[in-house]
């Protein structure tokens, strides 16, 4: 594998990690615009965006777009989340071309009058769907209460009501501020020539307006509370809770990626051993989550209502635990023959290499190979983690659940 | 394509093994398809297989559980185990070179599990709260309670069990389906990767050649469930599901049932997310897909949508899911072909779906498709052929299943 990058003059960001030994290639837009970058008014405007992109630009139609797709068998989609909008694909490499010229093409969407009003009925179904999935009500719930006053805590769905009142003026001019060239990273990764890919980035995304979009990052102090959502006729209790960790800039951000494996892996880990394994929940698990300038720890339950208080009652030891007598020697090891093992399963894929390089760079203009990931992984140490947890203690700062329960004592 | 070579091998007590060597990869992976999965389930007990999915991890061979599941991840095993409904089904990725260590392991899983008596409540109770976790979530178990309506016992039963049954099985019950069910004759083990070939037989050899056959176990029909139905819940859409039949894996018109199914649902262009979602913007997700088992087959269709929009939304899903009998145009299929193409090649790219297809296609089959084979079948393709197909099996005489706050209107 061989890493290349340049800037284009208008400020785009090319980066590319090529391997003429897989079958596929991968390229993704990194658009470096989420919730966080929204005002009130706008409340879920850049995922409304990012469905609206493919609904085509002046030479391509809706149709167009939904078809070229499918003629070569991309396997593509597009995420939006509260700091970046990803827009991504899979293809053959002969097919590089015209995928390119479609993606970036359509990267300046036409947004049309009447696919803005039709669309806008797409989204308020979508937020329907999430408003049945119990663990997405509790986590859009959770960033908004642990970050609440920060811009982190802004919802990435929007609301009913954001998105009734939202105006196709309002998006072409959140486009015309967010989508500059300066804000943008274009990856790709996979079997394809680097000349190639500068051409076509030249060819389809040099006349892209120039400029970077503005993005505060100070770190968020959240001052946490307990949100309780009842539903009286839920069978389980899903419980979300955050506490503070390191940011995606911060060196601790390697020891707390395993940290939450070691506590809260979906298997082999302390929740699982001492809560999941014995069958007091469905789920009890640790993730960790880095964004711009802040971090949290997520913890999640899943379990039988009556057993709530009792199992967050097990997480707090075993967090207090970690705290006071970090981890051990054998559990730390364990860990890395399992990360190390999952870094080289999903590298094999370019699918899988592509959000690894593009988040690098959106994040840290730094290039990571995946030896550089084994080399990282294995050189963390107990003291690692223990300095971790001085700066970054596990917690429960704020706690939202979602279920029959009225009342919880945290 | 690069030549594609698939060694088959099969023990005397008739375990069977698919073995896919692929070059430039570190990883292999395998897929374990154990006779034993939930059409096995004893009648008012569904939920036994799901259970001993679970229970059978918890420890084996020299190993207590935490031992084995240590052993496991020291090795980097990815794995999962999963119910199926002919099956059990145990599937692990690791690099290459960790595979044989990790198949004595589960030689001992499958063989040797200790299914220790004070770990049951254990395994019941996960079994029990994932099964509750479903009810609070229509959109998952629309499609559940959808093949009950469309299948007859025990090929419609949920894999995972229900909640009424769980309080009539015992340690025992569960010991007794291990013993009368998981056996080598009628298993198969798909291994796909960077592997030596004589180096993961001869492990095979030495870890399951004494696994001793059984007989193959009766299950027991029953009828399935009422065709029109409407479950009554206070979610904010409603959750449509629609069945009807297509055929079974083995069926010589397969790729064209495949392609039929493709038209309507594959990709974006395609006329249900046309229709429903892009035109008319009733719903987030609609999809259909072709559920095709050993002896018969469905096409099963979802829509989840907002109940005031909940009728209009089944109206014209039925009406497109009719509507393809009137024709096919040529680029609808191509688009079809292009993307099986493509989903072909990528395959090579990950062990775990080599592994999984190509155990997977030995149980449907009795054979391995190479790549090449299935994209011969898939360039075979004809608007007429696929339309013949439309025509012999026509989307009718519908099971329609909602989920929500109203009942709807099927006509």
């Amino acid at each position: 594998m061989k890493f290349f990058q340049t800037k284009l003059a208008n400020g785009l960001q090319v980066i590319a990690e090529l391997n003429p030994s897989v079958h596929s290639v991968a390229m993704g837009f990194f658009v470096r615009t989420g919730s966080r970058d929204e005002t009130p008014e706008v409340s879920g405007v850049s995922h409304f965006l990012e469905h609206m992109v493919f609904k085509g630009s002046d030479k391509f139609s809706a149709d167009d777009v939904n078809r070229v797709f499918d003629e070569v068998g991309a396997k593509y989609n597009a995420a939006t989340a509260e700091e970046g909008t990803l827009f991504y694909g899979a293809i053959l490499p002969e097919y590089l071309p015209i995928t390119f010229e479609l993606f970036a093409n359509i990267l300046r969407p036409a947004l049309r009058e009447d696919d803005f009003n039709m669309e806008k009925k797409v989204i308020l179904e979508e937020i329907g769907m999430y408003d049945d999935q119990p663990s997405f009500l509790a986590y859009e719930n959770l960033m908004q209460s642990h970050f609440a006053g920060h811009p982190l805590g802004q919802s990435v769905l929007g609301t009913n009501e954001s998105i009734t009142a939202l105006t196709c003026e309002q998006m072409r001019k959140y486009h015309h501020d967010r989508y500059l060239a300066g804000n943008i990273t274009l990856a790709v990764a996979g079997n394809t020539d680097w000349d190639k890919v500068v051409e076509l980035a030249q060819q389809h995304c040099g006349h892209w307006p120039a400029g970077e979009g503005y993005r505060a990052i100070d770190e968020a102090h959240p001052k946490g509370g307990l949100k309780i959502i009842t539903r009286p006729k839920s069978q389980q209790q899903h419980v979300m809770q955050m506490t503070p960790a390191p940011s995606a800039q911060s060196k601790l951000r390697f020891a707390a990626e395993i940290l939450s494996v070691i506590v809260g892996d979906g298997s082999g880990s302390r929740l699982f051993w001492d809560i999941v394994d014995p069958g007091l929940a469905e789920a009890a698990d640790l993730d960790f989550a880095e964004h711009d300038g802040s971090g949290a720890y997520l913890t999640y339950l899943s379990c039988d209502p009556e057993a709530t208080e009792e199992n967050l009652a097990l997480i707090r030891s075993i967090y207090d635990d970690v705290n006071k007598n970090g981890i051990r020697e054998d559990e730390l090891e364990l860990a890395k023959n399992k990360v190390s093992s999952r870094v080289v399963l999903r590298s094999e894929r370019p699918m899988g290499r592509l959000s690894s390089l593009g988040g690098n760079w959106v994040y840290r203009q730094e290039y990571r190979s995946v030896d550089d990931d084994m080399q990282t992984l294995r050189s963390i140490t107990t003291k690692d983690i223990r300095d971790l947890l001085t700066a970054y203690p596990l917690g429960m700062t704020t706690t939202v659940a979602v279920g029959p329960l009225t009342s919880l004592k945290i | 394509m690069p030549e594609q070579v698939i060694h088959t091998h099969q023990l005397a007590n008739g375990l069977t093994v698919v073995v896919e060597p692929m070059r430039d990869v570190q990883s292999a992976a395998f897929s374990f398809l154990i006779p034993g999965g939930s059409a096995f389930d004893p009648v008012q007990q569904n939920g036994t297989a799901g259970i001993l999915t679970d229970w059978i991890t918890r420890g084996a061979g020299d190993l207590d559980s935490r031992d084995l599941s240590n052993a496991l991840d020291n090795l980097g095993v990815q794995r999962s185990e999963n119910t199926g409904i002919n099956h059990l089904s145990f599937s692990a990725a690791s690099l290459g070179l960790n595979v044989p260590a990790a198949l004595r392991l589960y030689a001992d899983i499958l063989q040797r599990p200790h299914l220790p008596e004070e770990e049951f409540e254990a395994a019941m109770a996960g079994v029990e709260q994932s099964l509750r976790a479903m009810e609070d979530e229509p959109q998952r178990k629309v499609i559940i309670e959808l093949r009950r309506r469309c299948y007859d016992a025990p090929w419609g039963l949920p894999t995972e069990g229900c909640l009424e049954d769980l309080p009539n099985i015992t340690p025992d019950s569960v010991r007794a389906h291990f013993q009368r069910n998981l056996r080598p004759n009628g298993a198969i083990l798909g291994i796909a990767g960077c592997v030596d070939l004589d180096e993961v037989l001869g492990v095979i050899n030495d870890t399951f050649g004494a696994w001793a056959t059984q007989p193959e176990p009766e299950f027991a029909t029953a009828p399935r469930g009422e065709r029109i139905g409407h479950i009554h819940h206070e979610s904010t859409q409603t959750h449509i599901g629609i069945a009807y039949d297509g055929i079974e894996y083995s069926h010589p018109d397969y790729y064209k049932a495949w392609a039929a199914v493709g038209v309507l649902s594959g990709g974006m262009s395609s006329r249900l997310f046309t229709e429903v979602r892009e035109k008319r913007g009733l719903c987030y997700s609609v999809n259909a897909s072709l559920n095709s088992m050993k002896h018969e087959g469905r096409v099963l269709c979802y829509a989840g949508t907002t109940a005031e929009r909940a009728q209009e939304t089944l109206d014209v899903t039925l009406g497109e899911l009719v509507r393809l009998g009137d024709g096919i145009e040529s680029h609808e299929l191509e688009r079809c072909k292009a993307r099986a193409k493509s989903s072909l090649i990528m395959q090579q790219e990950s062990t775990s779906s080599r592994a999984s297809s190509i155990a997977r296609d030995w149980h449907f089959l009795k054979r391995v498709q190479t790549l090449d084979d299935i994209r011969r079948d898939i360039d075979e393709l004809t608007v007429e052929s696929v339309l013949a197909y439309v025509h012999q099996h026509p989307a009718r005489d519908f099971t329609v299943l909602t989920i929500g706050p109203n009942q709807l209107n099927v006509t």
